[in-house]
């Protein structure tokens, strides 16, 4: 009987990019890796993922972003996240992130950035660590 | 903290967090359990069930939509299996439903079944009563896709619709035991693929030839199961699904068989809680006894072995006199 606590994640594409490929193996690593993933498919408005976080109580939400507009996106949901109280939430990035944006995401707030080239390990070894922490 | 007056108030973020707590068995959750308790009892429950790929979510989805016509307020738990492998589960059920996430008059929660057999999880019943304390008026239950004895559902739901779909099988798969015995509505889903009528025919037979208990129970409450056609893709056939749904429930209250059902799920509750409960006190305290240390050691040394070890200690239990 399994009872040991779970790490549960939202995994979500915003907006309107309809490559999902990535955002799938990414899941399945995940659940490979012993984690409750809660797939909510593509074109989801930011409305939509704040609220399957809250009704979901997810640890992590990860975005995947391959429309260049990571910036605003990450930008406009923090503050979403901040409304709903999700405070204990945190919020995660991959797919087409160029690195000198990296530290522009991490000012605002992102948990963790995986830009596209980051092996299952390394991104299931950066989900661990900011449970951990 | 989280405080039960913002979950009684709706509060989704309240509710969300106490389901959590619920699924990770946090030592807490008994109390505040005990706190919302008597506030249920306002809630229809409906059970969906059926095998992976009939088309469970997508109904739900469409089903949600025409409950809203009518304003009632909808959860829904979603149930999908936990990977014996690896712990852990891909959680897709809401994906079908996510038109709905953003109307705050509706609530869903996907849930991993964790090692848990019968279609659904341990944690399934109690979070139906936070959602029933939340004011849901209808709470959907999605099990896991269910094979032929998964029919734990129909302890925790008013009314269990099975979904089907054309061309499974012919009229032996229907009549043969398990989870088709209890349903109270049968759907044939997909029912533009070809064979729909025929699945149909099957169904209402095994109906027509059920026998007691369920004969019983149609004898008293006087429903015969429904067998209905829908489409849960583009809606048809969903409008009369609700409606059958609803009248069930209906008739069930002009029958007394509500107050039967909740006294057979109290039954059940309290049985499966105090199997809960009295394993983890007894194991405890057996634990901690001398005897256990003296007859671990034993086993350790080769003096005992396991099975008369067990038997030794067990017979040292002695709580109620049996009146036998």
């Amino acid at each position: 009987m399994e009872t040991k606590n779970k790490i549960r994640i939202l995994i979500a594409k915003p907006g309107l990019d309809g490559h999902d490929k990535g955002a799938k193996i990414v899941a399945l690593a995940l659940r490979d890796a012993g984690y409750e993933v809660i797939y909510s498919g593509l074109h989801q408005t930011l409305e939509q993922i704040t609220q399957t976080a809250t009704q979901e109580a997810v640890d992590i939400i990860g975005l995947s972003i391959m429309s260049g507009a990571h910036l605003p996106i990450c930008e406009k949901l923090i503050n979403m996240m901040k409304e709903q109280e999700l405070n204990d939430v945190y919020l995660t990035v991959g797919g087409v992130i160029p690195y000198q944006d990296i530290p522009k995401l991490k000012e605002m707030g992102v948990a963790a950035v995986f830009p596209g080239g980051t092996s299952f390990e390394e991104i299931t070894k950066g989900m661990n660590r900011l449970i951990e922490r | 903290m989280l405080e039960v007056k913002n979950i009684l108030a709706g509060n989704q973020r309240a509710g969300a967090r106490m389901i959590r707590l619920i699924e990770d068995n946090d030592p807490t959750v008994f109390g505040l359990l005990k706190e919302l308790y008597p506030h249920v009892g306002h809630a229809f429950i409906i059970g969906i069930t059926g095998s992976p790929g009939v088309g469970k979510s997508t109904l739900i989805d469409a089903l949600i939509s025409e409950f809203r016509k009518l304003d009632k307020k909808i959860a829904v738990i979603a149930v999908d299996p936990t990977s014996p492998f690896s712990g852990g589960a891909i959680l897709g059920d809401r994906l079908r439903m996510q038109r709905h996430a953003t109307d705050k008059r509706v609530f869903i929660r996907s849930m991993a079944s964790r090692g848990q057999k019968g279609g659904l999880s341990r944690a399934t019943k109690d979070a139906s009563i936070v959602l029933d304390a939340m004011g849901y008026d209808i709470i959907i239950i999605e099990t896991v896709g269910a094979g032929q004895a998964d029919f734990d559902i129909t302890t925790l739901a008013h009314s269990t619709g099975i979904i089907s779909i054309p061309g499974t099988g012919d009229g032996i798969q229907a009549v043969k035991a398990g989870i088709l015995e209890t349903g109270d509505i049968f759907i044939v889903n997909k029912s533009d693929k070809p064979d729909a009528d025929a699945s149909v025919y099957e169904l209402k037979m095994m109906i027509s030839m059920r026998k007691p208990p369920n004969l019983k129970i149609t004898r008293e409450t006087g429903w015969t199961p429904r067998v209905l056609k829908t489409i849960a893709q583009n809606g048809t056939g969903v409008k009369e699904l609700a409606d059958t749904f609803l009248s069930h429930f209906d008739f069930m209250k002009k029958n007394n068989f509500v107050d039967q059902k909740r006294n057979a799920m109290e039954t059940s509750y309290f049985n499966s809680l105090l199997q809960d409960l009295t394993l983890k006190k007894l194991l405890l305290l057996m634990k901690n006894s001398k005897e256990y240390k003296e007859v671990l050691q034993k086993i350790q040394e080769g003096s005992i072995d396991p099975l008369s070890a067990a038997e030794h200690i067990t017979s040292k239990i002695c709580i109620f006199e049996n009146n036998d």
